[in-house]
This record gives C-alpha cells, sequence and structure tokens, in this order.
C-alpha cells in the first residue's frame, strides 16, 4: 500500500536506499554471527540440540551410514549428536536398572544386521535381571572402525550415563599404536581427542599431526557449513527412521568374507622378525579400565578363521597366524599381570556364521555369543 | 539449474541491466541467452550432443521464425545483424571446444567441423527452403507443430526415446546396447517446444505480433526461463522487452534480489531438505503403518511445490534484475479450496497455455456439432483432454496419464456439484459457522485430493503406484 502514494521517482529512491541499507545490515549481520560462532564454538551444544528421544524414538545405536538415502541414517562423527540421538540419552537412569554398556567396533554396532538383531538388541531380549532383582539394560556403543582410542573417547563420554559394567569389545586389528588415530570419530572430535589422550597421558606421535584443532576460519559458520548441513539431515532423517525403524540398507547380496587368502605373512607390513609387543596399545586398555566409572570386562571378540588357501599361514584377511598368536599371549599376559576382567571369544564361532568380514557375524552368531558370555564369570556371577 | 548457474545468471543481469541504451540490454540478453542455453545443456553420453541438441533447438526457433515472417518483411539489417551475431558467438562456442577440457564451459568435446559445417549448411537450407515455401504450402504451420510434436513425443516416451537413443548411437559410432533414455535429455525442450507452438498457433490465428529476429530467439531462449519455465506469452514478452524500463534499476535489483533470495530458500532449503524424506517408491514397502505413508505424502506435496515454485521465483527474480518481468507460475495452490482454482494457481501459464489452445478450441468446437445439446459432455470431453495432455507433458507414462485422468475427473466433479448447488442455491444459505465448516471441509479434501493425485506423479510405474494408492487406506497388492 505503501508502495502506491509514493512517486516512481521516491520509490527508486526508496529502493536504491532500501537495497543499499539490507546489502550493508546483511553483511554486518553474516560477519557478526560468524564472529560469534567462531568465538563461542557452540557445535557441542547444536549437537545435543535433537528431536530424538522427543519427537523421534531414540536410535539403540549411534548414527552411521555408508549410503544415508537407503539407510534413514547419516554418519556425522559429532560426539554431541551421537549421544543426543542415542536411547540412552532418552531418559535418567532408573534405580531398578542396573546398566552395561557395549564399547567395540562395527561387530558391536551391527554392521548387516538389523537393529533387533544387535548384540545389545538380543540381550536386552533375555529380560535378564541381576541377582539382588535389577533389570539388566544393554546398550550399543559400538561404533564402526577399528581404534581403542576411539573406543576410550566413546568410553569417557559415555560415564555420565551413569554405567553399572562395561564390556569393551575388541580385537588385534585395534591396537596397533599406528592405527589409533585412523578413526574419523577421533579426527571428527580433535578437541575431545587431544584431551583424551592428555588426560590418560597416552603418547601418540602422530597426534599433534592427525588432531588439529580447527582454525578460525574452519570454527565460522561458513567453516562448519558442511557439518551443520550434516546435523540437520541427521535430524531429517529421524522422521524416516520412525516411521520405518531401518537404520541401515542390508542389500540381500554381499561380497563374502574371503575364505582363500593371500600367501603374505607379514602383518600391517610388519614382519614377525619384526614385530613386538610394544608395537600395541595395551596403555590405551589399561587408560579405559582405569578411568571408567564402571568395571570393565575385556572381551577378545570372534574372528574368522579360515579352511581355504593359507590357512595354515593366516586365520583370515586380517591376521597371519604367528602375529595373532603372539596377540593373545601378550593380552593374557596383561591381563594376568593387571588382574583384568576378561572373556576370550576369539575362536568360539564356526565359519557359516561370519558375513563380509572376518569380524562380522549374523544372528546365529550373536546367539552364540550371548550363550558364551553368559556362561563366562563375569556376567554368570551377575545375572539370574 | 545450480548454484552457480543462478549466482552467474544473477550477476550477468545485473551487469546487462546497469546498461543505459535498451538496445544495447536487449542486444546483451540475446548473447546471454544464447550462451546459456549451451552452459545449461548437462554434458551427454552421446559424444557431442551437448552441442547438437541445442543448437537442434535454435534451428527450430530460427525455421519457426521464418515461417512466421510476415510475408511481405524482408530481412533487415536489425535482423541481418543479429544473425551475425548468432553465427560469431556459435563460432566462439565451437572453438572452445578446442580448448583444454578443464576450459570448455559450453561444449564438452571438441566438435567435428565438418559435422558442424554441415549442420550448419543443412539449418541455413531448410530455413531458406521453408521462406521459399510458405507463400505456397499453407498448411506449413501445422507441420512444424507436428515436427515439434513429434520430437516431443519422441524425448517423453521412454521406448521411443531409447530407440531413439539406439539410433543415435550408432550413427556417433557408440555401442547401442548401452542406451539409456538420459542419452537424449534435452535441456528445457518442454517449455522450448510449448513457446514455438504458442507462436505457430498465434500465427495461424492472426495474433502473433512482428517480431523481430533477435526479439524472437530471445523471447524462445531467454536464460532464467529456460530451465523451468514460465511459459511467457510472445506478445506480452514483446511488450516487456520494448517498452521504456518503467522502474529503476535499483528497484528492479531490490525486486529480483528479493524473488532469487525467496525462491533459493525454497528450492535449496526446504524442498531439498523435504527431499530426504518426502515419498518415492522405496519408501512404500518400509513403512510400519499407513498414517506415516499419508505424511510422507503429504511431505512430497510440499517439496513438489517448494521444488518448483523455488526454482520459479529464482527465474522471475533473475528475469526482473535483468528488467524482464515473466509472468507468475504459482499462487498459494495449497491454500485454495476447489481444484478449480488450485489449477488456476498451479503452474499457471502451463495451465493457461492448455486452456487456450486445448480446452477453449475443443469446447468451442463440440458446442457447434452434434453435442451442442449436453453442456455437461462438452466439458467432461474438454476436461479429459487437456487435463490427460498436461499428464502427459510431463511424460508420457500411464502414471501421468492416469495423474491427468484423475484431476479430469476430479475437476468435471468439481464443476457439476457448483453447478447443482448454485442451483440449488445453497452456496447463500446456512450460518457463518456453517459456511467456514463448510470452507475448511473443501480445503481438505482438495488438499488430500491433490496430494493423492501426487501417488500417480511421483512413482516409477503404475504397479507401485497402485500399492502406495492401496497400502494408504490400509490395503495391500498381496
Amino acid at each position: 500500500m505503501a508502495d502506491q502514494q509514493l512517486s516512481l521517482g521516491e520509490l527508486e529512491e526508496v529502493h536504491k536506499a532500501s537495497l543499499v541499507r539490507l546489502t550493508l545490515k546483511t553483511f554486518v549481520v553474516i560477519v557478526v554471527l560468524n564472529f560469534l560462532f567462531m568465538m563461542l564454538d557452540p557445535i557441542a551444544v547444536i549437537g545435543k540440540i535433537s528431536l530424538y528421544n522427543r519427537v523421534f524414538p531414540g536410535r539403540p545405536r549411534f548414527p552411521y551410514s555408508d549410503d544415508p538415502a537407503l539407510s534413514f541414517n547419516l554418519t556425522v562423527n559429532q560426539l554431541d549428536a551421537m549421544f543426543a540421538s542415542h536411547i540412552i540419552k532418552q531418559a535418567p537412569k532408573d534405580p531398578s536398572e542396573y546398566r552395561i554398556l557395549l564399547i567395540g567396533d562395527s561387530s558391536v554396532w551391527g554392521f548387516l544386521q538389523k537393529p533387533d538383531e544387535t548384540l545389545s538388541a538380543q540381550l536386552n531380549q533375555l529380560d535378564l535381571r541381576t541377582k539382588d532383582g535389577k533389570n539388566v539394560r544393554f546398550y550399543n556403543l559400538g561404533y564402526p572402525t577399528l581404534s581403542l582410542t576411539k573406543d576410550l573417547l566413546i568410553l569417557d563420554y559415555a560415564n555420565i550415563f551413569q554405567p553399572d559394567l562395561v564390556l569393551w569389545f575388541f580385537t588385534l586389528e585395534a591396537l596397533p599404536w599406528k592405527k589409533q588415530l585412523d578413526s574419523p570419530l577421533l579426527t571428527f572430535n580433535p578437541l575431545a581427542s587431544l584431551a583424551i589422550l592428555n588426560k590418560h597421558a597416552i603418547r601418540i606421535d602422530a597426534a599433534q599431526d592427525q588432531l588439529k584443532p580447527p582454525s578460525l576460519i574452519e570454527r565460522t559458520i561458513i567453516g562448519r557449513r558442511r557439518l551443520l548441513a550434516d546435523l540437520l539431515r541427521h535430524q531429517i532423517y529421524g522422521l524416516l527412521w520412525t516411521a520405518t525403524g531401518i537404520d541401515q540398507n542390508i542389500p540381500e547380496t554381499f561380497t563374502e568374507r574371503a575364505e582363500d587368502l593371500t600367501d603374505n605373512t607379514e602383518f600391517q607390513g610388519i614382519s614377525s622378525e619384526q614385530y613386538s609387543d610394544s608395537l600395541l596399545a595395551f596403555d590405551v586398555l589399561r587408560s579405559g579400565i582405569e578411568q571408567s566409572s564402571a568395571p570393565v570386562v575385556l572381551i577378545n571378540e570372534p574372528i574368522f578363521i579360515s579352511d581355504g588357501a593359507n590357512s595354515d599361514i593366516r586365520y583370515n584377511f586380517y591376521y597371519p597366524i604367528w602375529v595373532y598368536d603372539h596377540y593373545l599371549s601378550a593380552l593374557e599376559r596383561e591381563v594376568s599381570a593387571n588382574g583384568w576382567s576378561y572373556i576370550n571369544l576369539w575362536d568360539i564361532l564356526p565359519g557359516d556364521v561370519f558375513t563380509d568380514s572376518a569380524i562380522h557375524y549374523d544372528l546365529n552368531g550373536v546367539g552364540q555369543v550371548i550363550t558364551e558370555l553368559l556362561s563366562s564369570p563375569p556376567l554368570a556371577n551377575l545375572v539370574n | 539449474m545450480g548454484l552457480a548457474h543462478i549466482l552467474g545468471f544473477s550477476l550477468g543481469s545485473v551487469l546487462i541491466s546497469a546498461v543505459r541504451s535498451g538496445k544495447t540490454r536487449s542486444r546483451l540478453l540475446y548473447i546471454a541467452s544464447i550462451l546459456a542455453l549451451y552452459s545449461l545443456q548437462p554434458a551427454l553420453a552421446l559424444r557431442q550432443f551437448d552441442f547438437w541438441l541445442p543448437t537442434a533447438a535454435i534451428a527450430l526457433a530460427i525455421w519457426v521464425w521464418v515461417a512466421t515472417m510476415d510475408q511481405q518483411r524482408k530481412l533487415e539489417g536489425e535482423d541481418r545483424l543479429s544473425l551475425a551475431i548468432l553465427a560469431a558467438t556459435l563460432g566462439l562456442l565451437i572453438l572452445s571446444s578446442y580448448l583444454p577440457q578443464s576450459l570448455r564451459a559450453f561444449v564438452s568435446l571438441p566438435l567435428d567441423l565438418p559435422d558442424v559445417t554441415f549442420g550448419i549448411i543443412l539449418i541455413g537450407a531448410v530455413a531458406w527452403s521453408i521462406r521459399r515455401i510458405k507463400r505456397t504450402i499453407r498448411s506449413l504451420d501445422i507441420l512444424l507443430i507436428v515436427l515439434i510434436l513429434t520430437i516431443f513425443v519422441g524425448l517423453k516416451a521412454p521406448e521411443l526415446s531409447l530407440e531413439l537413443s539406439r539410433a543415435a548411437r550408432e550413427w556417433t559410432g557408440q555401442s547401442p546396447d548401452l542406451a539409456s533414455i538420459l542419452d537424449l535429455n534435452w535441456l528445457g525442450f518442454s517449455y522450448i517446444a510449448f513457446r514455438l507452438i504458442h507462436v505457430l498457433r498465434d500465427h495461424q490465428s492472426g495474433r502473433l505480433p512482428s517480431m523481430g529476429f533477435q526479439s524472437f530467439l530471445l523471447y524462445v531462449f531467454f536464460f532464467p526461463a529456460l530451465s523451468a519455465g514460465p511459459i511467457d506469452r510472445a506478445e506480452r514478452f514483446l511488450k516487456d522487452l520494448r517498452q521504456e524500463r518503467k522502474n529503476s534499476q535499483w528497484t528492479l535489483w531490490w525486486q529480483g534480489g528479493a524473488r532469487i533470495v525467496r525462491g533459493l530458500f525454497q528450492k535449496y532449503i526446504l524442498a531439498d531438505s523435504l527431499a530426504l524424506v518426502a515419498l518415492n517408491a522405496s519408501h512404500i514397502n518400509l513403512v510400519q503403518s499407513s498414517i506415516w505413508l499419508w505424511v510422507l505424502l503429504y511431505l512430497y506435496s510440499f517439496r513438489i511445490y517448494f521444488d518448483f515454485s523455488g526454482y520459479t521465483d529464482i527465474a522471475i527474480g533473475i528475469g526482473a534484475l535483468s528488467g524482464i518481468r515473466l509472468p507468475e507460475n504459482f499462487n498459494q495452490p495449497y491454500r485454495q479450496a476447489d481444484l478449480g482454482a488450485f489449477w488456476n494457481r498451479w503452474h499457471i501459464t502451463l495451465a493457461q497455455w492448455f486452456r487456450a489452445y486445448v480446452f477453449n478450441p475443443l469446447t468451442r468446437g463440440l458446442r457447434k456439432g452434434t453435442l451442442a445439446g449436453s453442456p455437461w459432455l462438452i466439458i467432461l470431453i474438454g476436461q479429459l483432454a487437456t487435463m490427460i495432455l498436461i499428464g502427459l507433458w510431463h511424460g508420457i507414462t500411464w502414471n501421468f496419464f492416469i495423474w491427468g485422468l484423475w484431476h479430469a475427473v476430479g475437476l468435471f466433479i468439481h464443476n457439476r456439484w457448483t453447478e447443482a448447488q448454485r442451483k440449488a442455491k445453497e452456496l447463500t444459505g446456512g450460518s457463518s459457522q456453517l459456511k467456514r465448516i463448510r470452507a475448511l471441509g473443501s480445503w481438505a479434501l482438495t488438499f488430500n485430493f491433490v496430494s493423492l493425485g501426487w501417488v500417480w506423479f511421483s512413482l516409477p510405474d503404475m504397479r507401485t503406484a497402485w500399492s502406495a494408492f492401496l497400502k494408504l487406506f490400509g490395503g495391500s497388492l498381496g
């Protein structure tokens, strides 16, 4: 209406002034917002803002996906957002609950397993009670990629959820020092990762190079635009997660774990002559156990043992026999020397339960692992 | 039109609109439109077709211009200059194809000079022939319409498109086994074709204003409206192009900028976010209940609206930056309380095109025939023909056919209902509260009817669409 009362000339002036003013204001607002964002670095706060556990049900495992459009799930690699969408954040712990956290790699997370087929989901379906009558609830805090330091980061964060027991699943592949920082979860959370390393006095030479805190420019809205967009998409996918109950696209066919193996006897470029137990990060296990707010049970997870070509020199794609045997001995020495609680499941599963890798197993495998777990002392003494 | 094109077009339009001379401005818009035609055309698996498809569009436009030129009109100096500019621009485009790959902005592969020379001579020869024969062949306009529609059908019918792709692959020496309907992804042809048909029909009826070569090509290929419309009318576009600018460039920038920002928000924030969760074929058998399928369907309704309306806002905004006012295409369609009102506000320019060139002439013709005594039957036939053709404009598949049929039946029922109510004078009756409830009910019915129609539109085949339809109402295909 105001436009109609002005002459064309006056309107021009209004528009000119408005456009100049708007351009300047927009520029100033963008600069100020980016500056404030850079100074406050509110990613942790933003990550905690979540529709999960409020509008959408919490996810029973961390957000992770190779194909978001089919999995209705997205890898965000931001710890606060990961926990905010997890079912563990749903409500404060009930006094009648006995809370057990499962930490580990993709075999714990449940690669190629539906949400109700994972180790934690199957354990929960047993509706276990402790000897003093508490409801045992298992929480899947496994996350794909093999690194004990990645597990330590999750375990450290998870302490606020008041666990009563931690089951820490791992395999040799997660132990070499040189692989500790390979997980994107660590490089996406460099400050938290560095804090963990400092807190536990863990010295990793590559840490200064691989865990660089974001520069000032990277901390602006513009610098964080990809992460912000991912956090938004992570929330949007909550709708399809609620509608379908799907959080992973499980193809009908996949490439099965290798039965016939290479004749290479090196482990990650290391020959048996070069090998030393000092190459393995037992210190990270020690730190996790010492710093955890709950008792930790170490679990050497099941691996595929091949009968195919070169199975006389290798157990599977990952491990030459010599290195795994060395590792088993070293691990048992550490466990014994430190009095750690430990369950060794490395060879309990038959080959046919393994799916696409030497550490991923199917629902049958999950059942057998549960049987072994519940008959092993730490858990057998705990539950009815 | 991606973000890089939107930014480039916006900056280009701002620069062009700053030019004081109207003639120079038009000239620059003309060059920009030709360049945009090649720049927007995606690279194709068919070798050199990202050059040949835009060139074929220019050829069609030239032939239509020659066919619709006034009989007495000769090539004026201005036309010759425009032709020379076109030739020079094409020459530069052809030369640019020999630049290193990273510098080729318009054509993805070096062009074959003998082929290009032959092609350009052929285009010129056909244009010259049209000029020669148009005095003797009265049905030339119809022949050109048939040619355009034949190409249109060839591109829009998946089976035909695949056959054409196979033939094209044999011509280019590529394997026909790898043929795909994506091979003939001719950017903007749906809109270009309908602008050309509009020109030919108006020429037939003597309503077409005289247009110079440059104005004509600028109308057909005006760069903001190339990829997603709107379908402007030639006389309206021409009037805008010729008249002295009423608003200053500041006003244009203000208005255009605001529309572009609105369009970007709708397209890239709302529509793209909704696209993650809106109904698609993979969701149908995965959702845990019918209610969720309804939710995803409603999200699709908003997704397609924000996507298309956002693109239109961007096109109108860029047009405004350059000084050309493009027609509106959407005007709150989902707030309408009846299907007729919805179609007056959804893809307005396409609906107007079909009203002008299908519905009106068809119903006029039927009224003069044996059906004169059955107005309801005339309306039914008119609605069926118009809406089914609107459906097929999107693609010649059963799904789009059913989508058109769905709306035709809806419009007919609405027409009869309104007529019956008018006769019964029920519309004026009842309390204001009752009227409000009735209006709310009408709105809900219309929105749900339109949303259900999207089931046919959005899903790839009849079986999937039917399965979704049944699931929405609690059933299954078994």
